[in-house]
């Protein structure tokens, strides 16, 4: 291998300061609110990338410019956004349950930066690594819709309510079939620990070794994570030519801000989940055949750097969602529970059962 | 590969709740003081709600028809089923065959279950409005 500076290193060293200075409980304490604090960082860092490339993407796809105004090709649109967003004055309206109004959109952000924790960033870098790291996420991931929901609720507007209900319904299906989905990798990984999962995809990616129902779980994993997302062409919570701006119609200033921070935020989450499961988290590609050839590629791809590989993945994954944006019209709430009820339900249970047969007679490379 | 959780596992978790936590309360906290440096403008037509933009009709805690009332209720049906699927699939390469076995018998369940759901009308939410 290469010698250059890993994660493991710059962790390890910051483990061996801390114990120079305090008990080795205090250092666990520290080491793990550091940690938090990092994967929020780059997480908010990434959410930043995210909103400046949503805007570019949506000019691209319709044939202007996006942000040019802000610095050199409008890079410092997002941060002006975040500062004019700062200095708005965030009040809750009269009619409002101010309370509620006010717990829901900490609620939603909380629930969404807790899911980080069990991911896996790196070789050996996870802040939690549990053996039950995917079902946390799925559990967690849950209940999002409850802040939604009080927002929609507390806000005493007629259609902040109407959003909130279609994404509480929206929301709730579409967690079935990407649970299948998530099931189906989990069948062929045999683990749940996200490093775990990585691990078993060391010599392809599932995307790859586990034949079509892998590729069809992968597609409905994004399908419904896209759903879960609020994202178009689901974003019926957020419908504005019908309802305003749905549930965060009453929300101004930095609590406007939380909401639309952890849209991506879940956004990020969704598509990391997806890498982890189907497209190997950090691993770089790698072919599961056993020729000469073969290994010679596998090692190539060993010099391009984990973490290159991780974001690669989850922003190419952000990227189809900014395309599905785009190229799909809103569906009508009846239609988008038509089709996980009717299509995407079933078809990820048979699919399941599809990836079962595959495994035990190891069809899977 | 035996291992078994304690209480001290989830130490991770309750961290990330404090340090999210924090971040919701510091970007308020942030926001709020830079805004009352400014004077604030109160007025009876700018603390009421936004709605639409027009004049607001009524209150809006108002008994409605939720039709997808359903979804609540089929929705813990199947999400508890496919909990269940959790723990067989992590040990499904060890069981093998016997193991697809029982879960086609469970899967077989589940398809009854729905097929029945389906033949009743569940999902076709906009069948009486015509």
């Amino acid at each position: 291998m290469i010698s250059m500076i890993e994660f493991t290193d710059i962790t390890a060293w910051i483990h061996s300061l801390l114990l120079s200075v305090m008990t080795p409980t205090w250092t666990y304490i520290v080491e793990l609110a550091l940690s938090g604090v990092t994967a929020l960082v780059v997480l908010l860092v990434c959410v930043i990338i995210m909103v400046y490339m949503e805007r570019k993407v949506a000019g691209f796809m319709q044939l202007r410019w996006g942000p040019n105004r802000v610095g050199p090709y409008g890079i410092f649109q997002v941060i002006a956004d975040v500062i004019k967003l700062l200095l708005k004055e965030s009040f809750s309206p009269n009619r409002a349950d101010k309370v509620m109004f006010n717990i829901a959109p900490a609620l939603a952000l909380c629930v969404s930066l807790m899911a980080l924790a069990p991911i896996s960033w790196a070789p050996g870098l996870t802040m939690w690594d549990t053996n039950i790291g995917i079902l946390f996420i799925t559990a967690i991931s849950s209940m999002g819709v409850i802040g939604i929901l009080m927002a929609g609720w507390s806000s005493n507007n007629k259609y902040s309510l109407i959003g909130a209900m279609r994404s509480g319904a929206q929301i709730v299906s579409y967690e079935l079939s990407a649970g299948l989905s998530i099931v189906t990798a989990v069948a062929l990984a045999g683990t749940l620990s996200t490093n775990g999962i990585i691990q078993s995809q060391a010599d392809g990616w599932w995307i790859l070794k586990g034949q079509i129902p892998a590729i069809i779980a992968f597609l409905i994993y994004v399908i419904a994570s896209t759903a879960e997302c609020n994202r178009a062409p689901f974003d019926l919570a957020e419908a504005e030519s019908e309802l305003t701006a749905g549930y965060h119609t009453e929300y101004a200033g930095m609590q406007f801000g939380i909401f639309y921070l952890n849209e991506y935020i879940n956004m990020a989450i969704v598509s990391i989940i997806a890498s982890t499961l189907f497209l190997g988290g950090w691993m770089p590609f790698h072919l599961p055949f056993d020729y000469p050839v073969v290994h010679v590629f596998n090692h190539i791809m060993d010099f391009i750097p984990t973490w290159m590989w991780f974001f690669g993945k989850m922003f190419l994954i952000i990227f189809f969602m900014m395309w599905f944006r785009w190229t799909f019209p809103r569906l009508r709430i009846d239609q988008l529970l038509k089709l996980e009820w009717k299509y995407l339900l079933p078809i990820s249970i048979v699919n399941l059962l599809f990836a079962a047969v595959i495994i035990v007679l190891h069809w899977h490379l | 590969m035996e291992t078994i959780s304690v209480t001290s596992d989830y130490i991770p978790i309750l961290i990330q709740i404090v340090v999210a936590l924090s971040f919701v309360v510091v970007v308020m906290l942030v926001s709020h003081f830079i805004i009352t440096k400014r004077r604030r403008v109160r007025s009876i037509k700018k603390e009421d709600n936004f709605e639409c933009g027009i004049e607001i009709e009524g209150n809006a805690r108002f008994p409605f028809s939720v039709k997808y009332f359903l979804i609540a209720i089929l929705f813990v049906l199947f999400d508890v089923e496919v909990i269940f699927f959790y723990p067989w699939a992590v040990n499904f390469k060890e069981s093998g065959w016997s193991g697809l076995l029982y879960m086609l018998l469970f899967v077989a369940l589940f398809m009854f279950g729905f097929y029945y759901i389906y033949k009743k009308g569940s999902f076709d939410w906009n069948k009486d409005e015509e």
